[in-house]
Order: structure tokens, then C-alpha cells, then sequence
């Protein structure tokens, strides 16, 4: 689809929500949107897709209350600006939609959280993702490093680059809008997703990427739909193994089940974002018993996060069940980087390939 | 001479004029600040007692000047039957001097005290007889006395007295210059204020140091006059059973039933069996002795209640509520009169109201009106037994906070009426712990508190549907506006979808381009007449259609319309200019309406 027909689409479809609403109170009914539930309680598993979306439960904003109706005149508001956005090439950040709410009066947004939960509304409307809208994050992008050529439209030119030969130690940043980027080839064995910068840097620097093949990514904590986007790419384009290593505690147990199963604020999207196939890698709460690693006592917090994740469906499996379980018996979390303690080495020299080859990754 | 000779020489009598002399704390005379306000405060409580007694509708004056830097005169006028010049002297010129001192009756002065004293306080003040001037009827003159009080005999000094004309047909007028301060100025004022609102029938003028104040009467029906009825049994003193026993010609018997309330043949010969006496003996001829075990067998004898309603006189729930809305402007105002009972043998009744909202202060202490009698009272209220009682009530539980007293925008009024209110001292601040009134005062409030919180709520209920109707009367219009701008389509018009969520009446008012528009819709399914009033800063001379009245008061205009729309119809006036102002609608139940102002 060309961009011009990508526009003309994104704006019939938003357009078509507004004319709803105006035909509604054209014959004098109160208008209404119905979305679904974006709880916990409402994420199911396709199984076709094997990912995780929304459930059947809806829930109606309809102008019969003031909260409804504000959040209708807001919408309102928003498509009008879109609208005008597409017409005049024009794109903008969440961040600045923020801002250009100010001028809106009533319609105007209390927080940034509640203008990008209208986007993600519309976005469940219209089905299409907001780079439809040419709205694009505030956050970077991921970075990649390791045996990847890839070619990237920028408003500069088209550039191709090799992602290790062509590129600094930091890596090659990929763009906001994953669409503008071709994979063209690659000499990987699996793809490596990291949660913490210094875990990335120390992998690049023992030459991790070089001795096992391996496409190193970094999530930057909780990972941006690009970075997500980007995965899911290369996990179906190339066939390539996904896995994700990240710190020993519940909040990174999320990390990985957002890049795996979905996140619950973007279930509409989890097909094009969620990698199913990507697989843990640790810290495993039994690595923090099997290595003696050093580890901090869990935080009420923590616990609370654990409690909770026992009854989040996407960790309803026996291995996570057992890894949750064991962490709130032994009350201990532990950093990827605590691996250092054993010597800068001994992640890429030892962990990673015992790791590796027990999952089956790396052959022994 | 002995000793004891030496000292009996000494020895005499102080006359009570000389007691009081020593004791001016003991009836409100223990600063300048506090007898003026006593003064007036006995003044208008015999003159409020003489037109009861004559059942008239009190028409009071009561003006207080300042005749220098320390000596202010205080002038109380009544439309009371008036007293005979005879007895003039004696009423004003002698303590303990009252007709009321030994009637079983709810009444506000008893000893004879109050007007007197005062009297005395003048005198020992400022040396300056008091002016007395009295009628009783229209076909004689007037009587005017200058009184003093002789402090050693406490008998009336009469200065000067001479008939003179006077323009009332009835009634009397005391001067009194006394050396006193007006420091408490506003306490004076809210004295008078209090008594208007616990004598519904009164009309009340005040000029104090030139400050003018009318406190005006809401019950045209001069109050029933309480029957005096016989003491009771159980509520009886030895010393007044010695004087009724050596007033009486009759046997003990004859004279248990004859002189007390309640006491049939019966109840009197288990008294006489019980006090191991003779029912046949003259009861003037009882010893010492016997008047004790006669006392003592009386009050351990189970006799019913006295009677209550008759001698006592409760203002009344619908008279309270009226005089305190017209003092007060209140949101809400409820009052309960409990029924009598009795305490010690002596009736009495609690009444109280709660008042909410209006332009009471809504982050201080509720406001406390305590009475007695209806009189105010108005020192002492942390040692009152009122004061304790509201304490007592937990007001969190009716949506009020509390910091002791109950804090909020609220006004809490006892009046505790009684044959004998049991004050804590003679000077009649405070009334005393009594544990049958403090149970009735409780009881009371809570039933008054559970009505409050029931106007609490449903206010909050209604102001939040308010609220809400506002916002959404505001807000639809809004959406329509800019999914019309969005789809390129004519604004919507949205009336329809606003009489869906509403079932009101709402009015509009919004200006543009210079114009202001005022629009009425009937979304209630019944007709309805409603009158509207537009107040703005524009003059307005080309408003369609033409109000029916209109009118400037400094600049601001106001228009009245008025107008019957039938279920679904609508009004509308426009007129040139910047709009601002108000909107309002009369005539329209207040569950019914919806005024909207959409430039705010």
C-alpha cells in the first residue's frame, strides 16, 4: 500500500467514527463508543496466532455522563487533529499531542497516560497502528549489534547498513517506525534481547556476537514497540531463535512476556508486536540458587508483583509457575550484571552457553 | 462587758440590699461590660412577663445611650398591662419584691430579683435614681417615679413621683443610668436578637448607641399563658413545706390531697401511714419532727408524674423554625419539641432545633443558642448542661465534623422550659447536670441530627446530578460542534438528545458575536410557567421579546419574562450585548430545573 493510500485509509476509517457520531445525534440518540476491556481479566490466548488479545469483554463510553461525554469530545478533538495532520504531511509526538491539547479547553488531556490511552483506543477502533495517525513515540528505538545488513529509508536517502561492520560499538539504531526498515541478510544462529545496557555492552565486548553468531538487542528496560517490532521481524522473516535475558525479578519477567505473549495495554496489536517463540533465557530464580549469585532480599513490592503474576495468564505455564514459586520461597532477586562476580567472563564464557545449549539454542 | 456581749453588739442583720452590695457577681452584676447587658436583660424580661400575663403582643423598646465616657442610660419600654403607681415603688425600689415567687409555673423571672438589682446597681454606680413611668389604663394619666433603694431597710426610696401625660394608653418605662462600659456591644445585639427568637409573638426595637435593629414578630397569637398548678410531692423543699403547712387550716390528710398535685385519698394515707402519723391531725399543728418524717414519707411514696402541659409553655416546633429562618436565612432548619416530663417532681420540656447552611460560618464552631425559659442565656456555656449534652452527640455520625462541639456551618438552639430550670448559680448562666434533662436534650438532637443528615445527602445527591446535567448540557453541544467541523456536516441540532438525559426544564444562556441568547426547553412531561430573570450590564433596549419588567440598580439590568411552555416547547429572547451576569428561573419546582450558563 502506498503511503498516499495508507493516509486516504487511516483518515476514511477515523472519519467513519465521527460521522457515526454524528448520524447518532443527528437522530437524537446519545453517542457511544464501545471498546474492550483493557484488564488483566480480559487478555485471552489466540491460538491461532499464538498470542495473547483481548477478550470479549466491552466496556460503553456513551455521553450519558460527564465522564463519557468528555472522554467523546476529547476523541473528537483528537480525530480533528489527525485529520488535519493528514491532510497537511505532517507528524507529530504523543509527547506533542500532549501539548497541543492545551489549546482544546475542556477537551484539553489531564495527563500524557490519558492521551496515549486514546490513541490506543483509536488504534483498536480504526485497527491500524498509530504511525497510521503519524504519531510516533517519544522513547528510542532499539539498538542492534551482530551479523545483520538491513537497508533504511531515511528522509535522507536510502542507506544500507551492515550492523556490525558499518556501525560504532553502541550499535545500529533502528527508527520509530520499523516499516521504513529491510531486513536483507544475515549470518545469525539466534537473536539475544538484553535488558540492561551494561549486559549489552559487556556481550559486544567479549565479542559474544562474533563467536556464537548471535544478533545482540537491547531492550532498554521495558522495550518500545519498535523494539518489539523488530524481534517479531526477524523471528518470522528469518526464522531466527528469539530469547531475552534480563535481570532476576518480577518486573523483568513482564519484559520478556511483553516481547513473548503481548502487553495488555496493546493486545490489539500483539500479532504484528509478540514474538511467541522467544524463550527465557534467565536470571532464573534456580540460577540464583544454582550459581550462589549475589542477590537482594525481595521488596513487599516484589512480592506483590510475583502474587500477581501467578494469576496473569500469560505465566500460567508449569516452568513459570515453578520458577515464581521457587523466587517467593527462597524471597532473594538477583541483576544480570551479578554475574560479574564470578569474573567479567564467566556470562559469555560459561553461563550463556551451558544456558544456550540446555535450551537448545546452541549445540554442544 | 464580756466577750460575747461585745460581740452580739455587732452583730445585726445585713439587710439583702447590703448582701447584694458584696455579692454583685451572684445576679450579673460583676463588671461594668456584664451589667449593662443584665440590665437590659431583666428590663425585657419583665416586660416580655407582663405582656404574657396581660396576653398582648409585646411591643418592646429598649435603647441604650451614652451619657458619658462610663455611664451609659438604658431605657426598656413595654405595651404591658402596666402596675399601679401602689405598687410601683415596691416592684422596682425593693429586692425579693414579685408576684411570681410562689406560683408552680414556667416563668422568666421568680425571685424578684433582676429589675431591682439593677435598680441598686444604677444607684451604687452612679448615684442616679431610676425613672419609672407606668399606665395601666387609658383613662388615667401616666405615673412617673424616681426610685432608690434604701440599702440598709432594702425598702423603696420614691425620689419624686407626679402624674404626667404619656403616649401609650398601657404599658411601663424604666430609665436606668448606670456606670457600665459597651464593650460587649455585639452581645447585647445578639441578646435581643436570641430573645426575638424565643418569643416568636414579640416585636423587638433596638437603638443601642445609635445602632438601629428591629427584630420582628413571625406569630401574630399572643403565647398561652401557663396555669400555676400545685407543687408536687417529690419536687418539694422543707421550707416550703413549713409555709404551706402553717398557711393551712386543714387536716393532714385533707391537706395532702387539697394542696399537691396528683395526691388522691389514697396516695395520702399511705404518706401519713408511712411518715407513722394521724390523718386526722390539723397539719399547723405537726412539729418539727414530724414536718421531717411528713417530708421524708412523701418523696419515698410512688406518686404519678405532675401534670405538665398546662403550666408549662413550649414555643413549638413551626414557631421556632420560622423565628430562626428570619434571623438567620438558613438552607435548613428543623426543630423538635419533646414531649414533658419531669425531673425531681418537676415538669419540664426540651426543645431544639438545627439550623444548616445560609451565612452561618462554615469552618467555625456551630453556633449555640441556649435558653431557659425563654430567656437567653449567655455566659457560662462550657459549665451548661447544655453545652455537655451537644458535646455528648456524636455529630460526625449526621455530616458535621467536631472538635467537641460539632464544627460547620451550623446552628444548634436548646431551649429547656421548666416550673424550676435548675440553674448552677443565682446570676442564671448555666443550667445544671440534671440527668432527665441531658437525656432529653440527647435524644432530641439526635432525632434533629438524623434529619440533617438526610438534607446532607440528598443536597450532595442533587448537587452532583447538578453538576453532572451542567456538564453534559455544556458538553454535548461541544461534540456535535466539532464532529460536525470534523465531517464537514451542519451542527446537529442536540435538544432532543439533552431532554433524553434530562426531564427538565433547562435554561440556556450563552452569548456570541455580540449577542446574548437566553433559550428555555421543557423536557418534563407537564406544563409549567416559569419566570425568568436575566440580570446582565447590558441595557438591553432591543431584547426580543420585550421583557414584562425590567430594571437598573447601579448599572446592573434585570429583565423578568415569563412564559407557559407545554411538554416539549421552547422559548427563546435575544437581545445585543457582552452577556456575563446571571440567569435565573422561578416558578419551577427545584428538582425540575436546570439553568446552565455556557459562557462560564
Amino acid at each position: 500500500m502506498s503511503k498516499e493510500e495508507f493516509d486516504t485509509l487511516a483518515r476514511t476509517r477515523l472519519l467513519a467514527i465521527a460521522l457515526e457520531w454524528y448520524n447518532e445525534m443527528q437522530g437524537g440518540e446519545i453517542p457511544f463508543i464501545r471498546l474492550p476491556t483493557r484488564t488483566k481479566a480480559n487478555i485471552e490466548y489466540d491460538i491461532e496466532s499464538e498470542v495473547w488479545k483481548y477478550g470479549d469483554r466491552e466496556s460503553l463510553r456513551a455521553a450519558t455522563s460527564e465522564k463519557g461525554a468528555l472522554h467523546l469530545l476529547k476523541m473528537a478533538y483528537v480525530i480533528g487533529f489527525i485529520k488535519q495532520q493528514l491532510a497537511e504531511n505532517r507528524s507529530s509526538t504523543l509527547r506533542e499531542l500532549y501539548y497541543i491539547s492545551e489549546g482544546w479547553k475542556r477537551a484539553k488531556f489531564g495527563a500524557q497516560d490519558e492521551s496515549n490511552l486514546l490513541i490506543e483506543d483509536l488504534e483498536i477502533i480504526t485497527d491500524l497502528q498509530r504511525e497510521a495517525f503519524h504519531l510516533r513515540p517519544e522513547e528510542d528505538g532499539a539498538t542492534v549489534f551482530g551479523p545483520l545488513r538491513i537497508r533504511e529509508k531515511t528522509r535522507r536517502g536510502v542507506r544500507e547498513i551492515h550492523c556490525r561492520d558499518d556501525v560504532g560499538e553502541a550499535g545500529y539504531q533502528i527508527p520509530n517506525d520499523v516499516e521504513t526498515v529491510e531486513f536483507l541478510e544475515h549470518d545469525a544462529k539466534f537473536v539475544i534481547a538484553l535488558e540492561t545496557g551494561g549486559m549489552y555492552a559487556r556481550l559486544i565486548e567479549n565479542g559474544f556476537d562474533e563467536e556464537h553468531q548471535a544478533i545482540v538487542v537491547h531492550l532498554k528496560g521495558q522495550p518500545a514497540r519498535s523494539t518489539r517490532r523488530v524481534l517479531h521481524r526477524l523471528n518470522e522473516q528469518f526464522g531466527l531463535p528469539v530469547t531475552v535475558f534480563t535481570d532476576g525479578d518480577p518486573w523483568s519477567y513482564r519484559i520478556f512476556a511483553s516481547v513473548a505473549y503481548g502487553a495488555i495495554k496493546s493486545a490489539h496489536i500483539s500479532e504484528l508486536l509478540a514474538t511467541p517463540r522467544a524463550q527465557f533465557i534467565g536470571v532464573q530464580p534456580s540460577d540464583i540458587r544454582d550459581y550462589n549469585l549475589p542477590a537482594d532480599d525481595l521488596s513487599d513490592k516484589d512480592v506483590d508483583a510475583l502474587k500477581a503474576e501467578l494469576s496473569d495468564p500469560r505465566f500460567d505455564s508449569p516452568y513459570w509457575k515453578g520458577q515464581i514459586n521457587l523466587q517467593l520461597e527462597m524471597k532473594l532477586k538477583s541483576e544480570q550484571q551479578a554475574f560479574a562476580a564470578r569474573g567479567l567472563d564467566f556470562v559469555t564464557k560459561e553461563y550463556l552457553p551451558s544456558r544456550l545449549s540446555e535450551m537448545g539454542i546452541l549445540g554442544r | 462587758m464580756s466577750l460575747a456581749d461585745e460581740l452580739a453588739r455587732k452583730q445585726r442583720a445585713i439587710s439583702i440590699a447590703e448582701f447584694f452590695e458584696k455579692n454583685k457577681h451572684l445576679l450579673g452584676f460583676d463588671s461594668p461590660t456584664r451589667g449593662i447587658i443584665t440590665t437590659v436583660k431583666e428590663a425585657v424580661d419583665n416586660a416580655l412577663d407582663a405582656c404574657e400575663e396581660a396576653e398582648v403582643l409585646p411591643d418592646i423598646f429598649v435603647q441604650v445611650k451614652k451619657i458619658s465616657e462610663e455611664v451609659f442610660r438604658v431605657t426598656v419600654e413595654d405595651n404591658g398591662p402596666g402596675i399601679v403607681p401602689a405598687q410601683v415603688p415596691f416592684v422596682f425600689g425593693k429586692l425579693l419584691y414579685g408576684s411570681r415567687f410562689h406560683q408552680i409555673k414556667q416563668s422568666r423571672g421568680q425571685q424578684g430579683i433582676g429589675i431591682s438589682a439593677a435598680v441598686l446597681y444604677a444607684q451604687l454606680t452612679t448615684g442616679v435614681p431610676s425613672l419609672v413611668i407606668s399606665r395601666t389604663d387609658a383613662k388615667g394619666p401616666a405615673t412617673r417615679f424616681e426610685l432608690a433603694i434604701k440599702i440598709e431597710s432594702n425598702e423603696p426610696e420614691i425620689v419624686s413621683q407626679k402624674e404626667v401625660e404619656w403616649d401609650r394608653t398601657h404599658g411601663t418605662r424604666v430609665e436606668i443610668e448606670l456606670r457600665a462600659t459597651l464593650a460587649a456591644k455585639k452581645r447585647l445585639v445578639d441578646y435581643l436578637k436570641y430573645t426575638s427568637v424565643v418569643n416568636p409573638h414579640a416585636r423587638i426595637r433596638a437603638e443601642i448607641d445609635g445602632e438601629v435593629s428591629t427584630f420582628d414578630r413571625v406569630s401574630h397569637d399572643p403565647i398561652p399563658l401557663p396555669c400555676p398548678i400545685q407543687p408536687h410531692p417529690h419536687g418539694i423543699e422543707i421550707g416550703l413545706l413549713k409555709r404551706m403547712a402553717a398557711d393551712s387550716s386543714l387536716t393532714l390528710e385533707g391537706f395532702l390531697v387539697e394542696s399537691f398535685s396528683r395526691v388522691g385519698k389514697k396516695a395520702a394515707d399511705e404518706i401519713i401511714k408511712k411518715a407513722g402519723l394521724a390523718g386526722s391531725k390539723k397539719v399547723k399543728s405537726l412539729s418539727g419532727e414530724e414536718q421531717k418524717a411528713l417530708l421524708a414519707a412523701m418523696q419515698a411514696v410512688n406518686i404519678p408524674a405532675p401534670p405538665t402541659t398546662q403550666c408549662l409553655s413550649p414555643i413549638g416546633e413551626e414557631l421556632i423554625r420560622k423565628s430562626l429562618d428570619k434571623e438567620f436565612q438558613l438552607d435548613f432548619v428543623k426543630a423538635r419539641t419533646r414531649p414533658p416530663s419531669v425531673y425531681s417532681g418537676h415538669p419540664f420540656v426540651v426543645e431544639t432545633a438545627i439550623g444548616y447552611g445560609g451565612r452561618l460560618p462554615s469552618d467555625e464552631k456551630a453556633v449555640i443558642l441556649r435558653f431557659a425559659n425563654r430567656v437567653p442565656l449567655m455566659y457560662q456555656q462550657g459549665a451548661c448542661a447544655i453545652t455537655q449534652a451537644i458535646a455528648g452527640v456524636n455529630w460526625r455520625n449526621y455530616g458535621l465534623s467536631q472538635d467537641g462541639l460539632p464544627v460547620g456551618p451550623a446552628l444548634i438552639l436548646v431551649h429547656v422550659a421548666s416550673t424550676n430550670v435548675p440553674f448552677t448559680s443565682e446570676s442564671k448562666d448555666a443550667i445544671a447536670a440534671i440527668p432527665e434533662i441531658e437525656k432529653e436534650i440527647d435524644l432530641a438532637l439526635k432525632d434533629l441530627g438524623r434529619e440533617l443528615k438526610t438534607f446532607l445527602s440528598r443536597r450532595d445527591k442533587q448537587r452532583v446530578q447538578e453538576d453532572r446535567a451542567r456538564a453534559l448540557c455544556a458538553i454535548i453541544p461541544e461534540i456535535a460542534a466539532k464532529v460536525a467541523e470534523v465531517t464537514g456536516k451542519p451542527v446537529p441540532d442536540t435538544t432532543p438528545i439533552e431532554g433524553r438525559i434530562m426531564h427538565r426544564l433547562v435554561a440556556k444562556k450563552w452569548t456570541s458575536d455580540g449577542t446574548v441568547r437566553i433559550a428555555v426547553r421543557n423536557y418534563t412531561d407537564k406544563e409549567v410557567s416559569p419566570t425568568i430573570y436575566d440580570t446582565s450590564r447590558d441595557p438591553a433596549p432591543d431584547a426580543a421579546p420585550k421583557p414584562e419588567y425590567a430594571h437598573v440598580v447601579e448599572g446592573d439590568y434585570t429583565r423578568v419574562w415569563k412564559t407557559t411552555l407545554k411538554p416539549g416547547e421552547g422559548w427563546e429572547a435575544k437581545y445585543a450585548g457582552a452577556g456575563g451576569g446571571t440567569l435565573d428561573i422561578q416558578g419551577v419546582d427545584e428538582a425540575l430545573k436546570l439553568v446552565v450558563d455556557l459562557d462560564v
